[in-house]
């Protein structure tokens, strides 16, 4: 209940200001440039027998989620780390709130507003569709691939905008980070065989891009959930370290 | 209500409360006085459960601050120093999340807010986004949500500052009708608030307690030292040598003038009797007595010399 309320209020705050809809409009924009770009050189040039599913793997891997790295930080900057500036944080501390409670109202709130991004993008499979149908079923792999990655992205970008009260360390840091997850196994020649094995387990690139294909595997989903709690319980720890600064 | 006993707060290897017990008993209104930086935020942040102290224990009704945080939470209505607020909100989607949150039923919440949003002034802003409105404004949403949940302490952290004259009369009153049924502990830095308000005063100065008294017994103390402003009209060398003269007198300071006239303060302990005495003696004498009136000594002066005595004893 207590927490539903710091949700409710959350969603007040991010739809007072412009931010959620210029940034909405401007990912729109990009993926759906994006999209028939990209679609329309498949199509004229094609790549191989399977076209369409090909299409897809890369638009979800390189535009959908690639786009939502690089705008996940301009909203979990401001999450504990505007609350901490402005001194509001002070409120929530002496409200009758858990630390939990207040770390998930965050995330929470922050996952419902970036839900609508990802809504948005139902429209190119809609657009598709309406041509020349498909089979539905690999989307419920992409699109539960996409909300995971989402919420580890959210997850980490909570984690860095409680470590500092600027949110323009607390955005570049967290796009650094989610940008060295992502692009980790890159470059596999450069290292040996067995480190990239290991470098593929870590790297959220690796596990999105199962889903991309179309492929829900429970190693993927439980790698997803396995870096969103830590990067929670991180937070929670990072929220109470004013319980114990100043302690002996 | 509120038991504060043998709290300690280190930052790093600064101490900023070193060792402050007090006790406010229920629907009292104690003052915490003392100069910028003298701790009260500190302390205030820890009966608040904001961070724990680094020893000593805190109690509010009865409940242990760092054992019970949420029934001690629930129990306390907590106004910041330099209150800032959502400035995105409007003031009654933020007070309506306070209600919520501080657990206001949801039947009596439409008429919790319409009575905060009348006691604290609000109704006629209560569509304007918080960062819109002016500082008094603001500090009275900070009060607003304070109270909003009939807390049984309320905490305040110089709630008048950075008001107009009007705004904290109005703040005054506000907080004296809420003393009885709610115990109040607020600080400020402003003396004749404290006067004002408060039954009791705590003064601190570094962190300790170096006063404790109610607010009348402060008075008292201000009285103690009596001087007296004196201006005549005549020749200087004479009136000096004359005022010297009157028995009681401790100390005889002439303080310059742009009128010609001469004028003097007279400090003594015997009280109103020297007055008389004075005027007797300048008005025999044929001078002209412009002026006399008592200075009475100043919250202001008490506290400064409070403030020194206490590093002179500790130095």
């Amino acid at each position: 209940m207590r927490t539903l309320a710091l949700v409710r209020k959350e969603l007040a705050s991010y739809f007072a200001g412009p931010l959620v809809y210029v940034v909405i409009g401007a990912f729109l924009c990009a993926t759906g440039l994006q999209f028939y770009t990209t679609l329309n050189s498949y199509v004229t040039i094609g790549f191989g027998l399977n076209i369409l599913e090909h299409f897809w793997e890369e638009f979800f891997v390189n535009y959908i989620a690639f786009y939502l790295l690089i705008v996940v930080p301009l909203f979990t900057m401001r999450l504990i780390a505007e609350e901490r500036r402005l001194g509001t944080i002070e409120l929530l501390y002496t409200y009758p709130l858990r630390d939990r409670e207040i770390m998930l109202a965050k995330f929470a709130a922050c996952l419902v507003v970036f839900l609508l991004f990802v809504a948005g993008t139902l429209l190119y499979p809609a657009i598709v569709y309406a041509i020349q149908p498909f089979d539905p079923r690999p989307f419920l792999a992409r699109y539960l691939g996409t909300v995971l990655f989402l919420a580890s992205c959210i997850a980490c970008g909570l984690f860095i905008s409680s470590l500092t009260e600027s949110q323009v360390i607390a955005s570049s840091c967290t796009f650094v980070v989610l940008l060295l997850f992502w692009i980790l196994t890159w470059n596999e020649a450069a290292v040996s065989t067995s480190l990239v094995t290991v470098l593929s387990q870590v790297s959220t690139f690796d596990h999105f891009h199962a889903f991309a294909t179309g492929v829900i595997d429970a190693r993927d989903c439980l790698y997803f959930v396995f870096f969103i709690a830590l990067f929670l319980f991180l937070t929670l720890r990072s929220m109470e370290s004013r319980q114990w600064r100043g302690r002996r | 209500m509120i038991a504060v006993d043998g709290l300690i707060k280190d930052f790093g290897r600064t101490r900023a409360v070193a060792g402050v017990s007090f006790d406010v008993a229920a629907g009292e209104v104690m003052g915490l006085l003392g100069p910028n930086g003298s701790g009260k935020t500190t302390i205030m942040r820890i009966l608040t459960g904001f961070f724990p102290p680094t020893a000593g224990s805190v109690a509010i009704d009865g409940l242990d601050v760092e054992r019970h945080p949420l029934a001690v939470r629930e129990r306390i209505g907590y106004l910041p120093e330099n209150v800032v607020l959502y400035p995105d909100l409007t003031v009654m989607r933020f007070l309506r999340f306070c209600a919520e949150v501080k657990g206001v039923p949801a039947a009596a919440r439409r008429a919790r807010l319409d009575e905060v949003l009348a006691a604290c002034g609000l109704t006629e802003v209560a569509g304007k986004l918080i960062g819109k409105l002016s500082k008094g404004y603001r500090q009275r949403v900070g009060i607003a949500q304070a109270i909003m949940h009939r807390p049984r302490v309320l905490i305040l952290d110089e709630p008048t500052v950075g008001l107009d004259p009007r705004q904290i009369i109005e703040i005054r009153t506000l907080i004296k009708a809420l003393a009885g049924s709610t115990t109040v502990l607020l600080s400020t830095h402003i003396l004749p608030e404290v006067s004002m308000t408060c039954g009791r005063v705590i003064i601190i100065d570094y962190g300790r307690i170096i006063a404790e008294d109610t607010a009348l017994g402060l008075t008292q103390r201000v009285r103690g030292s009596d001087e007296t402003r004196v201006r005549v009209v005549g020749p200087r060398v004479d009136v000096l040598a004359a005022l010297a003269t009157i028995a009681g007198i401790d100390e005889l300071r002439e303080e310059a003038t742009t009128d010609g006239a001469i004028a003097v303060v007279a400090r003594s302990t015997r009280g109103d009797d020297l007055r008389r005495d004075i005027a007797a003696l300048v008005v025999g004498r044929g001078w002209g007595l412009v002026e006399m009136r008592p200075l009475a000594m100043s919250l202001e002066d008490l506290f400064v010399r409070l403030v020194r005595d206490d590093r002179d004893a500790a130095a």
